[in-house]
C-alpha cells in the first residue's frame, strides 16, 4: 500500500505521500521538524496543532489542518492523524486502504511530555518506525528527574553568581524546558529561533512562561544569574559577555554517552530527548500487533534485527530523515544559520 | 549517565562514605572543564578522606594502574546472559558507547538503591585485589552482587577496576595544586613527595607528605620539566645571549638516580626502568651518592645516537638478550643536574647546573654516557640554519633553555622551548574511516590514508587529529554518505577527499604493505583544493625515506 521511493513513502492508492524530502503535489506531513517538513510540496495535510509552527517555518503553504483521530478521505484512503508524543502537533499517520491499515511513526516518545500529547498506540499490520535511539543503552529516567536535576543547578549557578545556558533544540526540547523552569519566569531568556517558536506558540493560544531577548540594555541584576535557552553554542559571542559568568548545558538524549557528554562546548550534559528510548521503541512496536515492521532512520539494522530475532518480521528502510544515524544533524545546521 | 541520586555538581562534597564519594568526585571532575572548579572538589574531598582512601585516590589519579581482575570476555558474556542480550546486540552498543566498563554500567539494570555502595575506598581496593585469585562462579556472584548495589555512574567506575582500564582525565598539575592546596605545603614539594615508587595499599600518605621522609624511598625521582613548542618568533625571546641551545634528540626522556648506593632509571611514565638498560650499570656506580639526572635514553654507538627504530626494538622488553645489546646499545644523553650530593638542585640556574653536569659527564668518562652538546648561537638565524640541518644529524629539531632558569615542574611555557624541524608530509586520500572512542564515539574521526602507486592505492598511515570539529562533522557525513563497505566498525569510502599528512620521522618497514613506516602520523590539513589524481605516490615516501638515510 505504501512504496518507499526516492521522494520519500508514497501511498498510490491516495496519491500522495508521507514527510517526502523531495517536491511532491500533496504531502501528509507528520511533525514540523525541518528532515521531515520541507519546501516545495503543493499540498501539505498536518495536524492543526503544528500548524503555527509549520508556518513559521516553512512561510505561507497550501495547508489543510486535521484534529487527532479525524479522518481525510484521499481516492477512498481513509487518512487519520494520532499522537506521537514528540513535539507539539507532532503525529503518527495512519492509513487504511481496502481493510489494510499502515502507521508511519514520524518520530515519537513514549513518556507523556504534558505538551505534545501522549503516544496513542493504534493497531495496525504494518509499522514504519523510527530508531533513532534504537540501543538497549539508551534508556531514559523520567522527566521530572531531569527537570529536578536541571532547576538544582541553575539554583547552584545562581548562588556562584553565575548564569546557567541550556543547549537545547528550539522546537520540542526548548518547550520542555521552558515549562519546567517556570520558576524562574522573569529570568528566562532565550536565542532567536527559540523566541521565534515560542511566539508562534504563544500566537496559537498555548500558555508558556514569559521568555525575552537578551541585549545590553537588560538590566544587570537580571542579566547575571540569569537562564539562558539557545540551540547552538554561544560560548564567545556578545550574548554571552552580557551574561556574564556561565555554565553552559547541552540537554540530547546522546548525552546519555560519556564521550558525547565530553565532546563538544558545554560544561554538561542533561540526558533528555524528545525521542523514544528503546524500551520505549519496542513497546511501541509491541502495542501496534503489527505483523511487519519497517525501520526507518536510526539504528535501522540493530533494532530490525533485534525485532526479527524476537518474532517481528522487520526490515530497514533507507530514508533521508535525520543525518543518518543522528537525528540532529539537519536542525543543528539550521540553527547554526540564525546564530546571532 | 543515568544516576540515580541528584547531583550537585558546584558544591562541593560534605558527607564521605568511601567509595561512593570517589565515583561521585570523578562524576564531577569529569562534567566540568574549569580546572580550578576540578582542583577545588579534589581539595575538598583529600582534606576530608580516611588517610587509606586519601593514598588510593592519589595513586589512582597519578597514574597506577591496577590488573585487570576479571577479563572482558568473561564480563561481556555474564551481562548478555543477565540482560538476556544477544552478544552481538552488546557489540553494537559496545561500538556505539566506545568504552567497555561504561556499555555494560549502561546495559546492566540491577536495581540502583538510595544508599549505594557502603565502605571505604580502601576496603573495595582489598576486596578487589582478592577477586582475580576466585574461581570463575565466584567472581561472577561477585560482580553481580557489587553492581547491584550500586548507581550507574559508580558501576561505571567499578568496571573500570576491575577490567585494569582506570585512568582518570586530570593532569599532574591540577593533583598536586589540588593536594597542596589540602595541606598547605608548595606545589613543587608536593609533586616531588608524590612520586616515585609508593604503594597506595600500604602507603602512610600523611608520612610521606612529611618534612624529610623523602629520603625513605632512595629511587624517588622529581618531576620531570617540560618543554612546550616554540611558536613565536625567535626574536620574541629575547637576546640570544640569554639562551642555550642545544639538540632535541629523539628517545626517551628519562632520569637517573644514584642513591644510597643504588642505581635507578625512571621513564617519563614514572616507569622504573633499571633492568631494562644493563649497560648503564658500569658507569651509574660511578656517580657519587646522591645524584640525580635528566637527560634522553637514546640507542647509541661510541657516544653516537641511532635511529629511534633502533631504539625501539628495546621498548618494551623486560629481558634485553645479548644480540639485543649487541645490535641496538643503549646510552644516556644527559641535560640536566637535578641533586648533588643529595641536595635537590632544581631552584638553581640552568647554567650553573650545566657546569656541574659537564665536570660529572667528564669525570666519568664512559662511551655510552654523553653530555648534550651546547650550540653556538650569538645570532638567531644561525640557529634557524642548525635547526634546517637537524634532520641530517639524527635530531629532531632544537631545545632553547634561559640560561638562568630554574628547573620547574611540569609542562611549563616560558623558559624551555622545543623547535622541532617541520614534519615531512604527503597528500594522501582517505580510504578507511572508524569511530571514535570515548569523546567522539558518535562520529567517524579515525582515517586510514593512501598514497598512489601506478594505477593501485596504499594504505600508508593512520591519523586522527588535526582537524577542526566542523571538518571532522563533514568528514563523517562524507564517510556516512560514501561508504563502499563495512568490515566490523571499519567502513571503506570512495577515495575522494584528500589531506596533507605530516609524520616526524620515516623508517623502512617489512610489515607495511608499503613498505615504510611513519612516526606519529597527523593531518595537516585537508586539501579541498586537490583532487584524488593530484596526490603523492609511493615513490615520494621512498624518497623521503632516502633523505633520512644520509
Ligand atoms: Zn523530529
Ligand atoms: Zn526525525
Amino acid at each position: 500500500m505504501i512504496r518507499f521511493t526516492d521522494n520519500g513513502l508514497y501511498c498510490e492508492a491516495g496519491d500522495f505521500h508521507i514527510d517526502p524530502w523531495r517536491p511532491v503535489p500533496a504531502a501528509v506531513v507528520t511533525h514540523a521538524h525541518s528532515d521531515h517538513a520541507r519546501p516545495g510540496h503543493g499540498h501539505y495535510l498536518c495536524h492543526e496543532q503544528s500548524l503555527p509552527v509549520m508556518r513559521a517555518r516553512l512561510g505561507p503553504q497550501q495547508f489543510q489542518t486535521a484534529g487527532w483521530g479525524e479522518t481525510v478521505m484521499r481516492n477512498g484512503v481513509r487518512v487519520s492523524l494520532h499522537p506521537a508524543g514528540h513535539i507539539i502537533g507532532s503525529a503518527q499517520v495512519r492509513v487504511e486502504y481496502q481493510g489494510e491499515v499502515w502507521v508511519v511513526s514520524g518520530d515519537y516518545k513514549t513518556e507523556d511530555d504534558g505538551l505534545s500529547g501522549a503516544f496513542e498506540p493504534i493497531r495496525c499490520n504494518v509499522f514504519v518506525t523510527e530508531s533513532t535511539f534504537g540501543l538497549p543503552v539508551y534508556r531514559w529516567r523520567p522527566q521530572e528527574e531531569i527537570f529536578d536535576e536541571m532547576r538544582t543547578w541553575v539554583e547552584a549557578n545562581r548562588r556562584e553568581g553565575r548564569s546557567s545556558i541550556f543547549q537545547a533544540y528550539s522546537l520540542g526540547k526548548a518547550q520542555r524546558i521552558i515549562e519546567a523552569l517556570r520558576p524562574y519566569e522573569g529570568l528566562l531568556f532565550a536565542h532567536g529561533a527559540v523566541l521565534n517558536m515560542q511566539q508562534a506558540l504563544t500566537e496559537a493560544g498555548w500558555d508558556f512562561p514569559r521568555v525575552e531577548r537578551l541585549t545590553e540594555h537588560t538590566a544587570m541584576n537580571i542579566r547575571k544569574g540569569c537562564v539562558f535557552i539557545t540551540p547552538v553554542p554561544v560560548g564567545g559571542l556578545r550574548v554571552e559577555r552580557w551574561m556574564g559568568p556561565n555554565r553552559s548545558a547541552a540537554c540530547s538524549g546522546w548525552m546519555q554517552v560519556r564521550g558525547n557528554r565530553r565532546r563538544g562546548e558545554a560544561d554538561k550534559g542533561f540526558v533528555l530527548s524528545d525521542h523514544a528510548d528503546w524500551d520505549g521503541l519496542l513497546a511501541a512496536v509491541r502495542a501496534t500487533g503489527a505483523q511487519k515492521v519497517f525501520v526507518t532512520h536510526g539504528f535501522q539494522s540493530a533494532f530490525s534485527r533485534y525485532l526479527s530475532e524476537n518474532g517481528v518480521e522487520a526490515g530497514e528502510v533507507r530514508t533521508q530523515y535525520g543525518g543518518d544515524e543522528e537525528d540532529r544533524e539537519d536542525d543543528a545546521v539550521e540553527e547554526k544559520q540564525e546564530k546571532t | 549517565m543515568t544516576n540515580a541520586q541528584p547531583n550537585n555538581p558546584n558544591v562541593p562534597l560534605r558527607r564521605r562514605t568511601g567509595f561512593r564519594d570517589f565515583a561521585q568526585l570523578l562524576h564531577q571532575i569529569g562534567e566540568t572543564r574549569e580546572t580550578s572548579a576540578k582542583v577545588e572538589w579534589l581539595a575538598a574531598y583529600l582534606k576530608e578522606a580516611p588517610p587509606s582512601d586519601k593514598a588510593w585516590t592519589l595513586g589512582l589519579f597519578t597514574g597506577r594502574r591496577l590488573r585487570r581482575m576479571v577479563g572482558t570476555r568473561q564480563l561481556t558474556a555474564w551481562l548478555a546472559e543477565w540482560e538476556e542480550m544477544p552478544e552481538w546486540l552488546f557489540e553494537e552498543c559496545y561500538h556505539q558507547v566506545g568504552d567497555l566498563a561504561e556499555t555494560l554500567a549502561l546495559l546492566d539494570r540491577s536495581p540502583a538503591p538510595q544508599e549505594g555502595m557502603e565502605g571505604d575506598l580502601a576496603d573495595q581496593m582489598r576486596m578487589l585485589s582478592s577477586l582475580s585469585s576466585l574461581e570463575d562462579e565466584e567472581k561472577k556472584r561477585l560482580v553481580k552482587a557489587c553492581w547491584s548495589g550500586m548507581s550507574a555512574h559508580e558501576k561505571f567506575v567499578f568496571n573500570k577496576f576491575i577490567t585494569g582500564g582506570f585512568r582518570v582525565g586530570v593532569s599532574a598539575q591540577t593533583v598536586i595544586q589540588a593536594l597542596a592546596k589540602a595541606t598547605g605545603l608548595e606545589a613543587s614539594v608536593v609533586a616531588h613527595r608524590l612520586s616515585g615508587n609508593w604503594d597506595p595499599a600500604t602507603t602512610d600518605v600523611d608520612a610521606l607528605l612529611q618534612e624529610g621522609s623523602a629520603g625513605q624511598d632512595l629511587s624517588r625521582p622529581y618531576p620531570f620539566y617540560l618543554a612546550y613548542p616554540l611558536e613565536a618568533a625567535l626574536e620574541s625571546l629575547g637576546r640570544p645571549s640569554e639562551w642555550h641551545a642545544e639538540w632535541k634528540w629523539d628517545g626517551i626522556r628519562g632520569q637517573v638516580i644514584r642513591r644510597g648506593g643504588q642505581s635507578f632509571v625512571w621513564s617519563r611514565g614514572e616507569e622504573l626502568i633499571t633492568d631494562r638498560f644493563p649497560e648503564f650499570v658500569t658507569w651509574m656506580e660511578g656517580l657519587p651518592d646522591g645524584t640525580v639526572l635528566d637527560g634522553e635514553i637514546l640507542a647509541m654507538r661510541d657516544g653516537r645516537p641511532l635511529p629511534f627504530s633502533t631504539l625501539q626494538t628495546r621498548i618494551g622488553r623486560q629481558k634485553v638478550s645479548a644480540r639485543q645489546l649487541r645490535e641496538a646499545p643503549a646510552g644516556f644523553m644527559a641535560f640536566d643536574l637535578l641533586e648533588v650530593g643529595g641536595q635537590d638542585w632544581r631552584e638553581r640556574p640552568f647554567t650553573a647546573r650545566r657546569v656541574a653536569l659537564k665536570a660529572l659527564v667528564q669525570a666519568a668518562a664512559a662511551g655510552n654516557f654523553t653530555l648534550s652538546e651546547g650550540l653556538d648561537i650569538t645570532d638567531w638565524s644561525c640557529l634557524a640554519t642548525l635547526r634546517a640541518s637537524a634532520r641530517e644529524n639524527g635530531s629532531e629539531g632544537l631545545m632553547l633553555k634561559r640560561s638562568n632558569s630554574t628547573y620547574q615542574t611540569g609542562r611549563r611555557r616560558g623558559d624551555w622551548w622545543k623547535w622541532k624541524v617541520d614534519p615531512m608530509s604527503v597528500d594522501a586520500v582517505l580510504v578507511y574511516a572508524q569511530k571514535g572512542h570515548g569523546r567522539r564515539s558518535n562520529l567517524y574521526t579515525d582515517y586510514t590514508f593512501a598514497v598512489r602507486d601506478g594505477e593501485r592505492l596504499v594504505v600508508f598511515a593512520k591519523a586522527y587529529s588535526g582537524l577542526t570539529d566542523a571538518e571532522i562533522s563533514t568528514v563523517d557525513t562524507f564517510v556516512k554518505r560514501h561508504s563502499l563497505e563495512k568490515f566490523g566498525p571499519v567502513r571503506t569510502v570512495t577515495p575522494e577527499l584528500v589531506f596533507e599528512i605530516g609524520f616526524e620521522g620515516i623508517s623502512e618497514s617489512k610489515r607495511h604493505k608499503s613498505g615504510v613506516a611513519v612516526r606519529f602520523p597527523r593531518i595537516l590539513r585537508w586539501r579541498t583544493d586537490k583532487k584524488p589524481a593530484d596526490i603523492d605516490t609511493l615513490d615520494s615516501l621512498q624518497a623521503l625515506l632516502r633523505r633520512t638515510q644520509v
